[in-house]
């Protein structure tokens, strides 16, 4: 008699409980292979230089001097790091305000049509391909900044300006996303202490989602950081630190798009490029840190 | 609890594991697939009729020979049903190193592969052999206001080393100079620099770089003051293109050897090529697609040079 019930236990659900698992773990183990594999060979390209003595840390960090075809090379990649936080951080301050308000306009002034009409435009915005924005930074944003402003036009300005527009739906549906989850309850007990909707937002609102509006704002700065051809096209990739807002600078991403098909493998000049994109990986796994820090501070 | 996240563990070293192991063998898979690329393709088939070769070819390298050797190897796969040829770009660098390491059949590159194979890698480079396969040449172009029409050699070093910065120095209008360079890595740089600067230059602080002749040419024609360099296909009225020394870039001037500044576009086969790769050599260098298909995407053929150079520059009359 016992035995019986434990027969008909293997039914169809656990075998696909099973499978399930099965295929599940391995995704996981996938996934985890391709991370581990890719951070193993940045790395292992991009301290190539370092191992070999062709270049020293101190030197490749603050060296302001990159000339790797010279007679004698040197590498520094400072301006091409100033170059990509000037960009992130002007595209970050730019664009911020913007989403914010974006974001309370359709959860909080008009929820009903501000919604429906944003949040397709706003979706919109992040499906544009980044040589599309770059292009019309080039044919737009560039021509006038040159008109408007002394220089060429081209420089950080431009690229910060393109970056900001292609970060605005990154924050936005962050921010729209924490506003909505705000417990309703908050907003009721300061309307019904007397609060215009204005001091409810400034007071109340914004404060309580701040964290998590700090993380879509982290996660735009780690997208603008990353960005790579549409600030190539308007930035002008000169190897300088620029001395102007309205002069030809360059990124970590930009020249590592412009050169690394002109080297061979393995030679210092494309070491030295492996070694960016380390520099570049391990600020993404700052942003990564910087969000869960937020998140965790997030908890209401 | 303690169970699952031991098990995590166990996943991720084995993992890592699996990696190192990948990292080492990664390097002899990809070569040894080359070679059995290379065995696909060297089979005989046994016949002397070109149209019965069979096998694949694969090509990468120079973005700026990309499309002379895709619409060349469409027209060869016409003719012969059964070869296939894959033809990818990623620039001049890639492709020395990918033929190098045999992983592609041919490498496309702007530049003598001894030019960017240096120093610890300089022995790759002798195993290479060079085709020629045509001629590209570059001609200084400003913007149409700057109002000069002829550099001579020194001024134009003046200009992109930063000693000239005000096109009135050379006879032109009140303007500020603003250079449109190719990044120092760029074989159309390196040829502009080789062949019409005879000197390197260094990055100057406010100059632009742009790796794509489209952008180049875009941003001259739109920036005042604008110079910068050109493959003469893409030269049109929304620049000007300059005399050098008093040379008009023609391509009559470039097959006679008056106008200095080209280069070869090479393509690089690992040792003597195999007889598929041999036949589609021999196809890009017969007269039907020199003056076809090369003329016709704005290179100038190689076989109609009257000149030719060597890796060291040297210019000799044929």
């Amino acid at each position: 008699m016992r035995v019986k019930p434990k027969k008909t236990r293997i039914e169809k659900h656990h075998i696909e409980d099973f499978l399930g698992r099965i295929y599940m773990s391995f995704c996981v183990l996938l996934l985890i292979v391709i991370i581990v594999s890719m951070v193993y060979f940045v790395a292992s390209k991009g301290i190539a230089n370092f191992v070999s003595g062709e270049m020293k840390v101190s030197d490749f960090l603050f060296g302001s001097k990159w000339a790797p075809e010279a007679d004698t090379p040197s590498y520094g990649a400072l301006p091409f790091i100033t170059g990509s936080f000037l960009v992130t951080l002007l595209a970050a301050l730019i664009a911020s305000p913007l989403s914010i308000c974006a974001a309370l306009f359709m959860t909080e002034i008009v929820p009903g049509w501000g919604k429906k009409l944003l949040q397709p435009v706003i979706e919109l915005l992040s499906g544009i391909p980044s040589v599309v924005y770059g292009f019309v930074g080039l044919s737009v944003i560039v021509p006038f900044l040159r008109n408007t402003f002394p220089g060429q036009g081209i420089g950080v300005a431009a690229g910060a300006l393109v970056l900001s527009v292609m970060i605005l739906p990154t924050i936005t549906s962050v921010a729209a996303d924490a506003l909505a989850s705000l417990p309703q309850n908050l907003k009721e007990s300061s309307f019904a202490l007397g609060a215009t909707r204005w001091q409810t937002i400034s007071r109340v609102i914004l404060p309580t989602t701040l964290p998590a509006i700090m993380t879509g704002v982290v996660l735009g700065m780690a997208r603008a950081f990353g960005e790579a051809l549409a600030v190539q096209m308007v930035i002008g990739n000169a190897p300088f630190v620029p001395r102007s807002l309205f002069e030809s600078a360059s990124t970590l991403t930009s020249v590592i798009t412009l050169s690394m098909g002109n080297t061979t493998m393995g030679s210092p000049q494309n070491n030295a490029l492996w070694s960016m994109a380390l520099v570049l990986m391990l600020m993404t796994f700052i942003f990564v840190l910087l969000v869960r820090m937020l998140e965790r501070r997030n908890k209401i | 609890m303690q169970f699952r996240k031991s098990w995590i563990m166990a996943l991720a070293l084995t993992s890592v594991v699996a990696l190192s192991a990948c990292g080492n063998n990664g390097n002899n898979t990809a070569t040894n697939n080359g070679g059995n690329n290379a065995a696909a393709t060297n089979t005989p088939t046994e016949s002397s009729s070109g149209s019965d070769l069979s096998g694949s070819i694969l090509a990468s390298g120079s973005t700026a020979l990309q499309p002379l050797v895709e619409q060349v190897a469409e027209s060869f796969m016409d003719a012969n049903n059964g070869v296939d040829i894959q033809v990818q770009g990623g620039g001049s660098g890639t492709g020395l190193t990918q033929v190098a390491e045999k992983q592609v059949d041919i490498g496309n590159s702007d530049v003598f592969a001894e030019e960017k194979l240096k120093d610890a890698d300089a022995e790759k480079a002798k195993a290479l052999v060079d085709h020629q396969v045509a001629v590209v040449a570059i001609a200084a172009v400003s913007n149409p206001d700057a109002g000069v029409d002829s550099l001579t050699k020194q001024q134009l070093v003046d200009i992109f080393t930063g000693k000239i910065t005000n096109w009135k120095d050379v006879g032109g209008a009140d303007q500020a100079i603003q250079i449109i360079n190719r990044p120092s890595s760029s074989g159309t740089r390196a040829t502009f620099e080789n062949f019409a600067l005879g000197t390197k230059t260094e990055d100057l602080q406010g100059s632009v770089q742009e790796d794509s002749s489209g952008t180049v040419k875009k941003m001259i024609g739109e920036t005042p003051g604008a110079i910068g360099y050109l493959a003469l296909s893409y030269l049109d009225d929304t620049v000007k293109t300059l005399n050098y020394d008093g040379v008009e870039p023609s391509v009559d001037n470039v097959i006679s050897g008056k106008y200095p500044v080209w280069a070869y576009e090479h393509m690089y086969t690992n040792g003597e090529p195999n007889e598929i790769v041999k036949a589609f050599l021999d196809y890009m260098l017969t007269d039907e697609v020199q003056n076809g298909d090369v003329v016709d995407l704005g290179y100038i053929p190689a076989n109609q040079m009257q000149v030719s150079r060597d890796v060291e520059g040297n210019v000799t009359k044929k």
